[in-house]
């Protein structure tokens, strides 16, 4: 079978259903779908395991932060490669920020590790049965999820930095 | 970690062991040993925890982010121009593959097509980005192993290098030559006359470095099974670049995604097979021969035409022509203060730098900077595979397969 977006579309739905598999488009050619925390591992495992898809490599993950969505302000992104097919897949996972809580991807992946702990460093997002769930690029002392949107690069309360003085 | 023993503990134990009649055993003590974070030989800010048992590696904690410098955050702020400074700083060894991944990335947003000469000298910047990578990775793991003359000897080379980009654009490390849309001026005659002499010279340096190593029998002894990492475990732990080569698998972004013209060029794909710091090493010595192939066709078919794309709401036009025309004036003025819209966008992109598959994530929700960018950095996937690669073994080796899995902290961190 010839990967294209359609049939691998076409073949995930078919097994998770369209009520786990929504929101499919392709910005850059990239296959995007989103899903729920309740298949996103076994999608991704389903991805690796099959012998027609064959796609076993996590490229990438990251987290991102959408404030106005109501009850979807977090997402969690996959990005997936089958190096055999040279196909490339986007999968994402909204939450509400008061529930930011995603299973761990470790167990497939030892690449997840460190990545999971970036996205909880910068997102908070919690990874349930990560082995070690710490803050990985700031310090442990940090009270907050620095990448979240609520917190602008500078900080606001300094008086010696006003915008008018800088022309902005 | 072990060290903590106590020592009301050891006496209860050594008690019970009289009372039972037992011999005193000599109990391997473990020592805990920090390796960095500043070292020589890590190479950057980077700390491993060491639990050691005499030589012998049993286990490691490693710590990253001592340089974190929040590129990702900053740039949710930035107008697009503005974020290529923070790109040169993550691989600041081959600094120009990085500058123009990012600006593919903004292309590929903007639709943006970029003519062929620029794409050409863009193969021919990156390819020269990489030789003076591996150059380095490989002569500073001649040092690690004791062998100091190489690295030296090459060092000029990289020199030569570093003339040919500031012939280019001013800059000798962190290279600001690419432009979205093409470069930001066309070769000039010294650059061609300085690419045309590196040709002819290097590969005679190049082919003496390669006989000061590859059949030395020290450097082989000790590289050869140290840090070693299976085609299956790289996979798993996200390994790309000649680090996965080295374990026997051809994954090229070159070659799998051309970009930037790379499907016009006759190269092939050196691969290893034990996935140790010998293999690696010959890897990378095997890519500056292709590279320097790529470069050589490169530079021996420049096409004719523009050196960047007809887009004067994006690319930022040359000094000369904002001195001396009025259109180039406005746009120069406008891209500068960032009051040119992105349209509405995911795109995904990657390069093959110089040592794996650099990758750029970047949202844009129509406003002047990226709503989100997310640097997939080869470095962060290698270094946590380190504490397996260096589990067993002893001290001296663990400081080979870092030097040969060329983790640069800047982009570790990023």
């Amino acid at each position: 079978m010839e990967l294209t977006n359609e049939n691998v579309l076409g073949k995930i739905i078919s097994k998770f259903g369209e009520e786990n598999i929504w929101d499919a488009f392709s910005p850059d050619g990239i296959m995007t779908i989103t899903t729920n925390r309740a298949s996103i591992i076994e999608l991704i495992q389903y991805l690796r395991e099959d012998k027609e898809l064959d796609i076993s490599f996590l490229t990438t993950m990251c987290g991102i932060h959408y404030p106005d969505f109501k009850d979807k302000e977090l997402c969690v992104m996959y990005q997936l490669h089958s190096l055999r097919h040279n196909y490339r897949i986007r999968i994402k996972v909204f939450m509400p920020a008061t529930d930011a809580v995603m299973p761990t991807l470790t167990n497939l992946y030892s690449a997840a590790n460190w990545m999971e702990r970036e996205t909880f460093d910068f997102y908070g997002v919690q990874f349930t049965g990560h082995p070690n769930l710490t803050r990985i690029l700031n310090i442990e002392e940090m009270e907050y999820h620095p990448m979240l949107k609520q917190y602008p690069l500078e900080d606001q309360t300094r008086e010696d930095k006003i915008d008018t003085f800088f022309g902005r | 970690m072990a060290t903590e023993h106590k020592t009301a503990e050891l006496t209860e134990l050594e008690q019970f062991r009289k009372d039972n009649g037992l011999a005193l055993r000599d109990e391997p003590q473990l020592t805990t040993l920090n390796l960095g974070p500043t070292h020589p030989a890590t190479h950057g800010i980077f700390q491993n925890i060491l639990q050691m048992d005499g030589e012998k590696i049993m286990d490691a904690v490693p710590t990253i982010g001592y340089i974190h410098r929040a590129f990702e955050k900053i740039a949710e702020r930035r107008p697009f121009y503005q974020i290529t400074p923070l790109t040169d700083r993550m691989n600041y060894c081959s600094s120009p593959i990085n500058n123009m991944g990012y600006h593919m990335t903004v292309e590929k947003l903007l639709g943006i097509t970029v003519p062929k000469r620029a794409q050409y000298i863009r193969v021919i910047m990156m390819e020269l980005a990489r030789i003076s990578d591996h150059l380095i990775c490989n002569s500073i793991l001649g040092v690690d192993s004791g062998a100091f003359t190489g690295f030296l000897y090459v060092m000029q080379e990289r020199e030569h290098i570093y003339d040919i980009y500031e012939e280019v654009c001013g800059a000798r490390l962190t290279t600001n030559m690419g432009r979205i849309g093409g470069m930001e001026r066309d070769l000039s005659p010294k650059a061609l006359h300085l690419i045309d002499e590196f040709l002819k010279r290097f590969p005679k340096v190049w082919a003496e470095f390669e006989k000061m190593f590859t059949r030395n029998r020290i450097f082989i002894d000790r590289t050869t099974g140290v840090g070693p990492i299976s085609a299956e475990r790289a996979l798993n732990y996200g390994f790309t670049g000649p680090n996965l080569r080295a374990a026997g698998v051809d994954y090229d972004v070159r070659v799998m995604n051309p970009y930037s013209s790379y499907e016009d060029f006759e190269f092939e794909i050196p691969v290893g097979s034990n996935g140790d710091t010998y293999d690696r090493f010959l890897v990378r010595n095997e890519e500056v021969w292709q590279s320097l192939k790529i470069i050589e066709q490169a530079y021996k078919n420049l096409p004719e035409g523009s050196y960047h794309a007809d887009a004067p709401h994006y690319y930022l036009p040359p000094k000369k022509e904002v001195y001396t025309s009025m259109e180039a004036l406005i746009y120069h003025f406008k891209i500068v203060m960032g009051e040119i819209d992105a349209p509405v966008g995911e795109v995904y992109h990657s390069v093959e730098g110089g040592n794996g598959e650099l990758g750029f994530y970047l949202i844009s929700d129509g406003g002047r900077t990226p709503y989100r960018l997310h640097f997939r950095r080869p470095c962060f996937i290698y270094y946590q595979a380190y504490t397996e690669m260096i589990k067993g073994g002893q001290l001296a080796d663990a400081i080979l397969t870092l030097s040969s899995l060329n983790v640069i902290a800047g982009e570790l961190d990023a």
